[in-house]
Order: structure tokens, then sequence, then C-alpha cells
């Protein structure tokens, strides 16, 4: 597991992490959030020794990342910001350069980056020179090197950033298939991914933790969570709709005769709102229960504003 | 200490990757028989040894060593490789000695293709090869501690034009540090303090090295040289690794 104890890092005027400390089980997908320059890289960069905390520590299943960081670093696959690679090299000779540095020689060497390479379908590329291959491939070089020892930590900073749809689906394919019974820390600004694949988000904010929780429970504390959407042909009765038992407040959408029914925080509604179309006999297009929109919970918290 | 030669093996390739290693040695070789023969006026010496080859290597170095060592660092901080280099399970000493060795062996190759030159002398006269290996072993050396400052400058810098000329002037004032004019200027010194400078200078101590006159002195002067602008890079690179 690891654990983060007031980890803090300043750097020469502002103070970039600020005493952080949460811990992460094995098996977790851990979402990293924030906004741009919130702390996320460089909270990354301290777990994976790179650089120094200025107070605080952590530890990698035991081993304090200063004291202990060669076995630390050992037990971590690290995929840096944009995938830093050697340019130079062929895709095959870098990754046998990563295995021989984890200490991999000979058959076992070859059958690591064999495996590594299968796993983010490189194979047709090996033999290429790093810098010919477009984004995508450079990225999925970088996740191989990360994965080829088959670390209990899986640090990645950014993984599907500048990639296309279908490039980023498969990155969280393969996030998702690794996760079983590794640690896996993802950054991103990416809420959809935060959904797609973690189990456990943690947003920061100017280096101090904001929220910690599972998807689920950050989209509860939306105002929007549960709240109710009705588009309808004709115009609806918006006082009857707020004279129901849970109903927090009605919101106009942009489309015409589309509104939404917010819910009072652990209010069910819509059961009241289904007896009430009937009843009324409003003839309704679509009706939609939401569970909460985390980009407006990211948002709020990343502001600073209390929910 | 296991992790080194893994290190150093892909240094050594990366060299090898780019056609800019061959140029260099055709640089490299050009020169040294330039200097030789018009310069250095081996055929009109009449002597059968190489004195001549090894007195403008010191020059030759000056340009030519910190262009092989301003790639070193600068260009894993540009490329920021630096991050992924640094969270493998390698320590600084490692990275560093490997990372310098072999821009060495690199320099040292290069130095090996000069062999016609010791092949000519051989045949028109009969040299003391004895000196001749000294001469190279100091030349070897020679460039080890050009590579050693090139190496912690590299770190210094992010951009690979400036790493070149901060190296170069650095190294500058390790070879001018010997010469009258810099030591005349210390006139109102006290002579400790002449002496003292005067040892630093690269040309004094190479130049007995290159005549086959191995003193122990000059070799720990070489090596101290090169120990303590490593250890100067691998905390300039602790510092600047972030930046």
């Amino acid at each position: 597991m690891i654990e983060l104890k007031d980890l803090t890092k300043r750097f020469a005027q502002h103070t970039a992490v600020d005493a952080l400390s949460f811990s992460v089980q094995p098996g977790e997908v851990l979402g990293f959030l924030g906004p741009n320059g919130a702390g996320k890289s460089t909270t990354m960069k301290m777990l994976t020794g790179f650089l120094a905390p200025t107070s605080g520590t952590a530890s990698i299943f035991g081993c304090d990342i200063q004291t202990q960081r060669l076995q630390a670093q050992r037990q971590i696959g690290y995929l840096p910001e944009g995938a830093p690679c050697y340019g130079d090299m062929t895709v095959r000779g870098f990754l046998e350069f990563i295995a021989e540095v984890r200490g991999f020689r000979g058959a076992d060497k070859r059958a690591r980056v064999a495996s590594a390479s299968a796993k983010v379908e490189l194979e047709h590329v090996l033999g290429q020179t790093i810098e010919t291959l477009s984004k995508g491939f450079k990225r999925r070089v970088g996740l191989a090197q990360a994965i080829l020892h088959d670390p209990r930590v899986l640090i990645l900073d950014e993984p599907t950033d500048g990639l296309d749809p279908n490039q980023k689906h498969q990155v969280r394919e393969l996030i998702k298939g690794l996760a079983h019974d590794k640690i896996v820390i993802i950054s991103t600004h990416i809420l959809e991914e935060v959904s797609a694949v973690c189990t456990r988000a943690v947003i920061i904010a100017s280096g101090r933790l904001v929220a910690d929780g599972t998807p689920f429970e950050l989209e509860c504390r939306s105002r929007y969570h549960q709240a109710v959407t009705l588009v309808s042909d004709g115009p609806l009765d918006e006082i009857a709709l707020s004279a129901l038992p849970g109903v927090a407040s009605i919101e106009a959408n942009e489309s015409q005769h589309s509104i939404t029914v917010l819910a009072k925080p652990g209010q069910v509604i819509f059961p009241q709102i289904n007896a009430l179309i009937t009843q009324q006999a409003w003839a309704v297009k679509a009706l939609d229960v939401e569970r909460g929109r985390l980009d407006e919970v990211f948002r709020t918290l990343t502001r600073g504003e209390a929910l | 200490m296991s992790q080194l030669p893994v290190i150093f093996k892909r240094e050594l390739g990366s060299y090898f990757a780019t056609p800019l290693a061959y140029v260099f040695i055709l640089i490299f070789l050009v020169l040294s028989g330039v200097f030789t023969f018009y310069l250095g006026g081996f055929y009109e010496r009449g002597q059968a040894d190489l004195t001549p080859f090894f007195s403008f290597h010191t020059w030759l170095y000056l340009f030519l060593i910190p262009a092989i060592a301003m790639r070193l660092w600068a260009e894993e901080r540009k490329s920021g490789s630096i991050e992924l280099l640094m969270t493998l399970p390698i320590t600084r000493f490692e990275a560093v000695t490997g990372k310098f060795l072999a821009a060495w062996v690199f320099a040292g190759i290069a130095l090996l293709l000069t062999f016609p030159m010791v092949i000519t002398v051989n045949y028109l006269g009969e040299p003391d090869n004895g000196a001749i290996i000294a001469g190279y072993f100091g030349s070897w050396l020679l460039a080890g501690a050009f590579l050693a400052i090139g190496s912690c400058m590299s770190a210094l810098a992010k951009n690979q034009v400036i790493a070149f000329i901060l190296a170069v002037c650095v190294c500058f004032l390790f070879i001018v540090s010997g010469l009258p004019m810099v030591l005349d200027a210390f006139g109102w010194a006290p002579q400790w303090l002449v002496d003292a400078v005067a040892s630093l200078s690269f040309l004094i101590r190479f130049d007995s090295l290159s005549k086959g006159v191995i003193d122990l002195r000059d070799l720990l002067y070489f090596v101290t040289l090169i120990v303590a602008w490593l250890a100067a890079t691998a905390v300039v690179v602790d510092l600047k690794k972030a930046a």
C-alpha cells in the first residue's frame, strides 16, 4: 500500500503540495484530480522519487521514498507527463534498456519486452526509432516501459492526454485489465476518465486535499444528484412541480420546454414527478434521472466554495 | 553498481545512433593530422616521436570535447527523459558515472583511431614506444578531465549550445592558468598563490605526460579533477532536474 504523510513541497515562492495525507490499498484505481497547477504532477514526482519532499514523507509498501528510494522505485512503474523517451532509440532497444535496468537479462529480458509490447500492441513498430512514431504510439511505448516489470504500483501522469478517442478507450481498457492486484494512480483533468476507470477519486486544489471518495460519492455531492430532466412538447406546470415533496428548485434548460428539477440533498424525487406526469397527462418526450455532475462538483470544490 | 554497465551501454550506443559521432571522429582525425604535420612540423623536426601530435591535443580538446559532453544532461532535461531516468531504480552515482564513462570511452575510440600516426613514426624511425603509450594515456586522461567539466556544465544548462560555451570557457580557464600572461597578472600575489594557480593548468600537467613522463602527482591531479567535477555534476543534477 501507499501512504502519504503530510507530504509537502515548496518551491522558491509558492507551496505546490501542502501537507497531503492519504493512503491507497492494492486493487484501487485512484483518480488524482485537480486543475492545472494544483500539484498533481509534483505529488507524483515525489512518490516516484524524482523530487525530494520539503517536509513529510510517503512510503510504497513500507519503503520510505527518501531513505529507501531504490527499493521504493523497484516497485513502481511510472509514466511521466508527456511520456518522455529516448527518441533516437528503437522501441525494442529502449524497452530492452528498461528491462536491463530493472534487472532482467537474456531470455527473461526478451520475454518481458515481448509481453509488455504485446499488451499495448507495439509488436509492429518494435524496429522503428521512437521519434518517428505518432503521439499515440509514443504514449504506448511509455506505458510499455511502465508495466514491463509487472510492478505492484503503477503511477500514470495524464496517460490519455492528447490521444484520440479510440486510443483513450484502449488505454483505459488496459488500465482496467491491469488493476486487479495492483495500486494504480492516474492523474487527469478529464472527468469522464474518472467515472470510466477509477474506483476512487481524490481531488486536490492548490496542493490541498479537498475531496476523497468513490466517483459515486462525489457525484452525490452534486446539486444535480437525483435531479430529473423533463422534455415535453408543450409548456410544463412549474408551480405544480416545485410543490412536490423533496424538490429543491427548478432550472430551465437551453432547449425549449426542457426543465431540470433539482432534488433536496438525500431525497429521491423521481416517483413523485412520474406520478404527477401521469395525473396531469403531460406529453413528456424524455425523462431522465441524473447521477450527478462530476464536473460541477469539481468546479465547486476546486474554486474553494463549500458545498 | 550493478546498473552502471547498462547506463554505459545505452549512452555509448546513443553516440553512434546519429551520424554526429562519425562526423566528430572525422573532424578529430583530420584536425589532429593537420596540426601534427603542418603546425607541428612533424617532418621538419626530423625526430621520431609524437610530441608535435600530442602538444596540440589540449587546444583540440578545448573545442571538441565540450561538443561530446554538451548533450550528456542538457538533452535529458530538454526532452524530459531525465524524469524517466531518475525514477528508475539507479543511484545518482550510476547515472553520472555511466554517462561520463560512455563519453570517455567514445573519446578513447576517437583517440585510438589516430593509430596510423604511430605506424608512421615507427616506419620512419625508431621511436620510444613506451613514451608514445604514456602520451596516449595522458591524452586520454586529459580528455577525461575536459569531459568531467563538460558533464557538469551540461547539467547546469538546459540548452546544449549554452552547455558547450560554458564548458569551453571553464576548460579555457584551466588551460590558460599556466600561461605567463595569466601568471604575470598575479604579480602582486604571494608566490604560493602563483604556484597554486599554475599547478591547476592542464598545459603543464599534460606537457610532461605527453613526453612520456608519468608522474604520480600528475595522475593524481587528473583523477582528482575528474572525481571532483563528477561529484559536482551529481549535485547540480539533483538541484536542477526539476527546473
